[in-house]
């Protein structure tokens, strides 16, 4: 069956082929669109929520790392960067970073 | 709440058509797409889909001229916040191209693909997103009824129900006992009771410290309890007393004539007695099949597609979503996780992989917050939390003043995902 197939052919099957759809996980796009809900749309926050659109990669990056290794203060986001490896971690940093 | 949070939380929707934009994914999917509901999860999946693929038909059915939210209905029950505050206009939904269609739903052809509205109108779509929230299941509780709810109010959707129990508190004597009527899982915010709870207290604490708070629970244990009773226990000792349904707290009949609550440990009689009482999906998600017998509707985790109906996708409080409590924030995320896979079906391509996320902030008062957040994965199993993550504030605050800091980002957390949902 062609993934097009499984797509229309909707829920019962879909549920029978979870796996097809997570090998790849998610996108950076859709996990970062998952930080709009405290960080406002597409990333864009007035204090004191930090804004993260069109943060450089790498500070993202190193700063998840840091909340995700315990090593920054933190209140919540330190639960959060563990819900992430290291490579989503690359991905959502390589998104906001692309915002226009 | 003084003036400045409360400007805080009213202003700053500065999102724009622009700051959606998702031009990494511009795509052409066209047809149309029916929404029911525009509270967190429908405007979210409305306001996604058309920014995401513009030759969408989308069309956003409410029946409500303006969003009166839950999340901070307690600060206007606890008197340090107003309706205005909790009230969200549909102009930014309008503003992204969608159809707004005053009226509520009354069925749905899940075979002939099509929206009956209650005046008649017929919607013809090609994907359906239902988003009802919840519906009262009065039958749950002997003795509570929707004229019941008018002396004994739940104030669980927030509107005339929230004033009414402001009213009540507010005419309540110093000394009084107000009772607490908390459901079993699952229900809409499963920290809201112990939100409520902890701000009705701290506005006790101000004008009424002689009054007493009394829980009765169905359930044994609840939602950043340990978190709460340690907030009880330091911001107002002795005010709080919480009853396990092992303990008593499960009430077996309300009487409204006598305000008394009946446990199989005896009667209580309380000065204002708010009973939350169970819930299921909302009526049209009744009406339309998509509901399993425990009155909630069943999906698949990797899109939030019916397990019911074709076409058709259920989200937010409504849906069965496995960990992810009944919340604003869940909602919200769903709908975008319905939105892409949505669009990928119109292309005909396979679903995207979900991103799963919540939040909940509850204030014990408004300078002090605690949180609970988690990262879900979708498996073959249902959405479950990442191991290893995710959880509540921490127990012992540090010299970082998380309680503080929590609070503040309450607030700001209301402000960003009130722009992320309604624009």
């Amino acid at each position: 069956m062609s993934k097009t197939l499984v797509a229309i052919a909707g829920s019962a099957l879909l549920l029978a082929f979870p796996a097809a759809s997570q090998t790849s996980g998610p996108t950076g796009q859709a996990m970062a669109q998952t930080c709009y809900v405290c960080h406002g749309p597409a990333g864009r926050s007035a204090p004191p929520i930090p804004s993260i659109a069109r943060m450089p990669a790498d500070l993202v990056r190193s700063r998840m790392l840091e909340f995700k290794a315990g090593q920054a203060p933190a209140t919540v986001m330190a639960r959060i960067a563990r819900g992430y490896s290291d490579e989503q971690i690359v991905a959502i940093s390589d998104y906001l970073a692309s915002l226009k | 709440m003084n003036t400045t949070r409360r400007a805080a939380l009213q202003g700053g929707a500065a999102a724009t058509l622009a700051t959606l934009a998702m031009p990494s994914i511009a795509r052409a999917a066209a047809g149309s797409v029916v929404i029911i509901g525009a509270g967190f999860g429908g405007a979210t999946a409305a306001r996604y889909l058309k920014t995401a693929s513009p030759a969408l038909d989308v069309t956003l059915v409410e029946r409500e001229t303006s969003i009166l939210t839950c999340p901070f209905s307690n600060g206007v029950i606890a008197g340090y916040n107003t309706m205005a505050d909790i009230t969200r206009s549909l102009d930014g939904v309008r503003a992204a191209g969608v159809k707004i269609v005053a009226g509520e739903a009354a069925a749905v052809d899940t075979a002939a693909r099509a929206v009956r509205l209650a005046d008649g109108t017929r919607l013809a779509y090609d994907r359906l997103v239902v988003s009802p929230g919840i519906d009262l299941n009065y039958e749950g509780l002997p003795g509570y009824s929707a004229a019941a709810a008018e002396i004994l109010p739940h104030a669980w959707k927030a509107g005339p129900q929230t004033l009414l129990l402001r009213s009540q508190l507010e005419a309540m004597p110093d000394g009084g006992t107000f009772i607490v009527v908390a459901p079993a899982n699952p229900f809409r915010c499963p920290r809201g009771p112990y939100e409520r709870i902890s701000l009705v207290a701290s506005y006790f604490k101000a004008k009424k410290p002689k009054s007493k708070i009394l829980v009765f629970d169905a359930k044994d244990a609840f939602s950043k309890q340990g978190l709460f009773q340690s907030a009880w226990e330091s911001e107002f000792p002795g005010m709080v007393a919480w009853i396990a349904g092992k303990d008593g707290g499960k009430v077996e009949t309300v009487d409204v004539q006598a305000r008394t609550v009946t446990s199989g440990f005896g009667t209580e009689k309380g000065d204002v007695i708010n009973v939350i009482p169970p819930q299921r999906a909302g009526a049209i998600a009744v009406a339309a099949g998509l509901t399993a017998e425990n009155g909630w509707c069943p999906v698949d985790p990797m899109t939030f597609a019916s397990t019911k109906a074709p076409n058709v996708y259920v989200v937010g409080d409504s849906s069965i979503a496995g960990a992810m409590p009944k919340s604003g924030s869940s909602a919200n995320a769903q709908a975008k996780v319905v939105a892409a896979a949505i669009i990928a079906s119109l292309d005909g391509k396979p679903a995207p992989a979900p991103a799963l996320f919540n939040i909940c902030y509850s204030l014990v008062n408004p300078n002090y917050g605690i949180s609970v957040a988690d990262v879900y994965q979708a498996t073959d199993k249902g959405i479950v939390p990442t191991p290893n993550a995710g959880g509540v504030s921490v127990a012992k605050p540090t010299s970082l003043n998380e309680r503080a800091l929590e609070a503040l980002y309450a607030v700001a957390w209301y402000r960003n995902i009130s722009a992320d949902t309604w624009g």
